[in-house]
């Protein structure tokens, strides 16, 4: 069943928890804030006056961003960051794609000024960005039923639109997938929008479950927002077929919802943009109204510049040019406008014919690197595993991650007995995995599997 | 009773039917029927009107981005040496959610003084942020959700995003009296009356220089009373500061009202911004502080000053970042800033002693002598 959880943000915020050890501030329950009298305080101290931010305690540490850091820590040669989902060469290198070194070249020669954008952002990247996700002639680009807002990068593109439902439709509830993102449920606690699960791992088959996704879908009162990775979903990297989306497309119309498409690899997971956006293409097809959220931090390496896009497909022009300011509304008292130098990349990269050829290219390089070392690593399971386990579901995934079916105790079996920095869920980017490492992967997998539980 | 039985349910289900959001079908009519269009927002607004109209006569005196003597925008020359100095030497790998670490340092430095004992003794929980809105909406969100019962006390009139702000944070409003339209200057007894009469320990948000809209800042003495007036309520002070240097082009000097602050002793927070004064606007560059008891409060305070951070964006911008700390990382560019900024000041100043001298030649009857009085760019 689907499981409702209505969270309101960070666990640690409670007055009531904090200060068990420190004297009291008040009546319990007071705001940690207020200066209230307290004799035993008087009788220990001369001038030391209460803290306004006594009660505030430690936010936990991020569980993706935090591997890194721990990756960062341990000094052991073997030590394998696979934690977060930043593409590596096979040297194991950050990189930056030659056709975004040539964009800022040509942008610094330029001599471009540092102007405010407009809160929508920059408009040739705005145009660009909806171009590449529906294709250019497609009718809602044509007929401009799209709004479309700069954000910054997928998290804040996915915020921008969490804001507008909490603020034009109360009440209604988002669905995300069993797992996810883990910032999805923290962008929308922010936002103050309830949210639910619906059913996609099976840990059985170590795929997915698209009889409990459907069910939950169909369950999920009419006119729900249903979050959907567009594709190379994160962490399973389990998408569904396209027969299964022609079917999603089918209940998500049938029971009134508003898709919601998280994009934030186009490109990335076959390799081909086209490929990619072939589920948001579809549901557009359907002549639905519906988000999504884009980002250009995998597919164009850009992640430290934060470039994304919120894009909100709407039945008519006139819609989609209220929705649009409304949009604005939101982001003007966040941060007033978008940075301009991730979309300037963008813009120049998408808006030059030889460039953009170029990017296709550097991006096919970069898929086939991550489809290459699959399907090492698949080759070294299955020739060290000697039970007769079947590795399959590493080929069947997409994209930069994978499921790899190890529970938590096994996880952490992964790190401190093989220095393999992974997120507790049992995800692995492999982005972050070299075709040299595969062997030494594969005998680490292999242990954690069968040697603990 | 079986009349009165039906009757209830009949009421109950239009109740209930009319407390749900309207969904309906859907085939031919569009969600968005109820969304109305925003209004211009009134300062970018303008902008978008100037962009619009054809005449040649045109003159843009709305938004607040420096423009040289021909009305162009300006990129300073520490700010193209240092972006040369960047192109193509690093990775454009995520920053940690609090933002450059070098960034941060040097602009803690620039607010709290070079040789700040607090910098030293780690008692400043500081986050990079979307330049001073990303700081201020950090800071609104922070107190929404450790201080739920607060207010902020806000001037009048004040740059107007900052009421967007603190509604979308969601923390209420209050005013205090600032601006005397019949001295044009500041309404000091007012201020401090309004300062006198908040309840203890209230939140107060302060521009530290060059106050936006007006252009009326406090004396020093005048600030030294402000000062003592909070000492004596408690109450907190958050400085907007998104002109320092820029103001009288001198940043230590445009630093001071904080420096009385911190001289008093108060616990303070501050909004940091490079928008002007590096003419960074667009790469949206800032940062937001708050000094704490000690180091491991200030720990504390920045992990969730971090947590707001990635719900939001993850993690901020690198770009204009590294302009920021390539430039005051090194001496000569940071010495090159400086005189910058001084001429850029220097500028405004100069146009405000002419437009008050047009105005006089031209032979108005009306005072004009707040117009160098004021300060900077309003």
């Amino acid at each position: 069943m689907a499981s409702s959880m209505l969270s309101l943000g960070s666990t640690s915020l409670l007055p009531r928890e904090i200060n068990k050890d420190k004297l009291k501030l008040g009546p319990s329950g007071s705001n940690p804030f207020l200066r209230t009298k307290s004799l035993s305080r008087v009788t220990m101290s001369v001038s030391v006056k209460p803290s306004r931010f006594e009660g505030i305690t430690m936010a936990p540490p991020d569980p993706i961003l935090g591997v890194s850091e721990a990756f960062k820590a341990d000094t052991n040669e073997l030590k394998l960051n696979l934690g977060v989902g930043a593409y590596r060469t096979e040297e194991l290198q950050p990189y930056v794609l030659n056709v975004v070194k040539k964009a800022e070249n040509l942008m610094l020669e330029r001599g471009d000024n540092k102007e405010y954008l407009p809160i929508e952002g920059l408009a040739a990247f705005n145009k660009a960005t909806a171009e590449l996700l529906f294709g250019a002639g497609h009718p809602v680009i044509k007929e401009q039923k799209v709004a479309t807002i700069q954000g910054l990068s997928g998290t804040g593109s996915l915020r921008l639109a969490a804001a507008l439902i909490e603020r034009y439709f109360p009440g209604a509830k988002v669905l995300i997938s069993a797992p996810t993102w883990g910032n999805h449920k923290n962008i929308f606690n922010d936002a103050k929008v309830p949210w639910s699960e619906y059913r996609y791992y099976d840990p059985k088959t170590i795929g997915l479950d698209f009889e409990g996704m459907i069910e939950d879908i169909k369950e999920a009162p009419e006119g729900s927002f249903i979050l959907l990775h567009g594709c190379a979903h994160n962490p399973t990297g389990i998408d569904p077929t396209p027969e299964q989306w022609v079917k999603i497309a089918d209940v998500v119309q049938e029971k009134n919802h508003i898709p919601f498409f998280d994009v934030a690899y186009q490109g990335f997971a076959s390799g081909s943009l086209d490929e990619d956006a072939a589920s948001v293409r579809l549901f557009a097809e359907r002549g639905m109204e519906f988000f999504v959220a884009q980002s250009y931090s995998k597919n164009l390496g850009l992640y430290a510049e934060r470039i994304g896009a919120i894009n909100v497909v709407c039945s008519s022009a006139d819609a989609a040019t209220r929705v649009k300011s409304q949009l604005k509304r939101i982001a003007r008292p966040m941060y007033s406008n978008p940075p301009v130098h991730g979309a300037r990349i963008v813009a120049n990269v998408l808006g030059d014919a030889t460039m953009f050829g170029e990017w296709k290219a550097e991006m096919e390089m970069m898929a086939g690197r991550i489809k290459t070392v699959r399907q090492r690593l698949y080759d070294s399971l299955v020739s060290k595993d000697k039970s007769g386990k079947d590795w399959s579901f590493i080929l069947k995934q997409i994209g930069m991650f994978s499921f790899t079916g190890l529970n938590k105790a096994q996880s952490d079996n992964m790190t401190n007995k093989w220095h393999v920095y992974m997120t507790k869920d049992g995800r692995i980017s492999l982005a972050g995995l070299s075709m040299a490492k595969c062997e030494y992967l594969a005998d680490a997998i292999i242990d954690s599997c069968h040697n603990v539980s | 009773m079986a009349m009165m039985a039906m009757t209830i349910r009949n009421s109950a289900s239009r109740r209930t039917m009319m407390s749900r959001p309207i969904f309906g079908s859907r085939s031919m009519s569009s969600w968005w029927k109820n969304v109305e269009p925003a209004p211009k927002d009134p300062i970018l607004g303008v902008t978008e009107a100037f962009l619009a109209d054809p005449s040649p006569d045109k003159v843009n005196v709305g938004v607040g981005a420096y423009r040289d003597d021909n009305g162009k925008p300006v990129v300073l020359d520490c700010v193209r040496e240092a972006e040369r100095r960047i192109a193509g030497t690093s990775f454009m790998e995520y920053l940690p959610m609090g933002g450059s670490v070098k960034m941060v340092e040097e602009t803690l430095k620039l607010a709290y003084g070079d040789n700040s004992q607090f910098i030293k003794d780690k008692r400043i929980a500081a986050v990079q942020s979307l330049s001073g809105t990303g700081a201020c909406r950090l800071f609104a969100d922070f107190q929404n959700r450790f201080c739920p019962a607060s207010q902020i006390y806000i001037p009048v009139p004040t740059w107007s995003n900052h009421h967007n702000i603190w509604r979308d944070a969601q923390v209420p409003q209050k005013t205090y009296h600032y601006y005397h339209p019949e001295t044009k200057g500041l309404d000091f007894k007012g201020l401090m009356d309004d300062v006198k009469n908040a309840p203890e320990g209230s939140f107060f948000l302060l521009h530290a220089c060059a106050h936006n809209p007006t252009g009326v800042d406090p004396t020093e003495e005048q600030w030294r009373e402000i000062s003592q007036l909070f000492k004596a309520k408690k109450h907190f002070a958050f400085f907007d500061m998104a002109y320092q240097g820029f103001a009288s082009g001198d940043p230590a000097r445009d630093a001071k009202s904080i420096r009385i602050f911190l001289e008093d002793g108060q616990h303070i927070g501050i909004s940091q911004s490079y928008a002007k004064n590096m003419g960074l606007y667009g790469q949206r560059v800032g940062c937001l502080s708050v000094l704490c008891e000690d180091e491991k409060q200030a720990v504390t305070v920045k992990s969730q000053l971090q947590q707001l951070a990635r719900p939001m964006y993850s993690n901020p911008p690198l770009h204009g970042a590294q302009i920021v700390s390539t430039i005051l990382g090194d001496p000569e560019l940071k010495s090159l800033w400086l005189k910058e900024v001084k001429i850029m000041a220097d500028r405004i100043i100069g146009m405000r002693t002419t437009l008050r001298d047009s105005l006089e030649k031209l032979g108005s009857p009306l005072s004009w002598e707040h117009v160098t009085k004021q300060e900077i760019n309003y």
